[in-house]
């Protein structure tokens, strides 16, 4: 338990450190490569959830994917490689404060609603799992429960997919 | 301090969300703009998973493989629409797109 708690910290201070990073980087591809940080470590709590097959998900379609999507984006546009003095807006103090005051009062409703103390997890975070693991019972829920929303969303991308092939398209 | 409570996962979603919602309003290009989205996105799924963990139910799990589905379609779309916007305007700064600013 305590080793869990260690590793909580460890990975919420990565999470936090390269996320501030990825908005303040004065590097386009900076910030894409600690957004990456981000992803991985983000999958690693979710790993310390017993969500191995998010986790997973997370490496193959946010790592493997996504981000070398970005990479093409950047690419694509031109960034300029090396230090931009461009990236953000002049007015960055308000945003800042919008954000502070937005964590300000989800922390006091967050920590009003489930005190500190009161909510804790179950010591084994495991669903009623089929060998020891959780994706059995996660398929076994998406193609059961959840099959008309996983079809909307097989549709969903099938219509991103059309699309994007239809804007980024030269004609 | 010994077990892992829900509200050391709620609060760092709730840091990740913050610093994503300042990323998508302080920033200038339209690249990042979609990257602090992608942060916003995951810490919705950190949440989604701590509370599936909290009441035992896979719940949690499949809603969260449906927001990376839906994020990997939402940043295929995204990155199409700032290319077209590079193609006709060869900059994705968006202090350049005011048209529609009253």
């Amino acid at each position: 338990m305590v080793a869990q708690n260690l590793f909580f910290y460890a990975f919420a201070a990565v999470i936090v450190f390269s996320a501030l990073r990825v908005v303040t980087s004065r590097n386009v591809v900076h910030a894409a490569l600690y957004l990456v940080a981000v992803l991985a470590s983000v999958g690693a709590i979710y790993v310390l959830l017993a969500a191995e097959f998010v986790a997973a998900t997370q490496v193959l379609v946010y790592i493997g994917a996504i981000v070398v999507l970005f990479l093409f984006g950047i690419m694509l546009t031109r960034a300029k490689i090396g230090a931009d003095q461009n990236l953000t807006h002049d007015s960055w103090g308000t945003a800042a404060a919008t954000a502070v005051l937005l964590f300000g009062v989800m922390a006091y409703a967050l920590i009003d609603a489930f005190e500190w103390s009161s909510t804790p997890l179950p010591a084994d975070t495991r669903i009623a799992s089929v060998d020891g693991s959780n994706t059995a019972t996660v398929s076994d829920s998406i193609f059961a429960e959840y099959l008309v929303p996983f079809e909307a969303l097989s549709v969903l991308l099938l219509a991103a997919l059309i699309g994007a092939i239809v804007l980024a398209r030269k004609d | 301090m010994d077990d892992l409570l829900l509200n050391q996962f709620l609060l760092l979603g709730a840091v990740l969300f913050c610093i994503g919602v300042y990323g998508a309003i302080a920033r200038r290009n339209a690249v990042l703009v979609l990257m602090s989205i992608e942060l916003i996105l995951n810490s919705v799924n950190i949440n989604l998973i701590a509370f599936g963990a909290l009441h035992g139910d896979a719940a949690g799990a499949v809603f969260a493989l449906f927001v990376i589905a839906v994020a990997a379609a939402e940043v295929g779309v995204g990155l199409a629409l700032v290319l077209l916007i590079y193609r006709n305007r060869r900059s994705v700064d968006l202090n350049d797109l005011a048209e529609m600013k009253g």
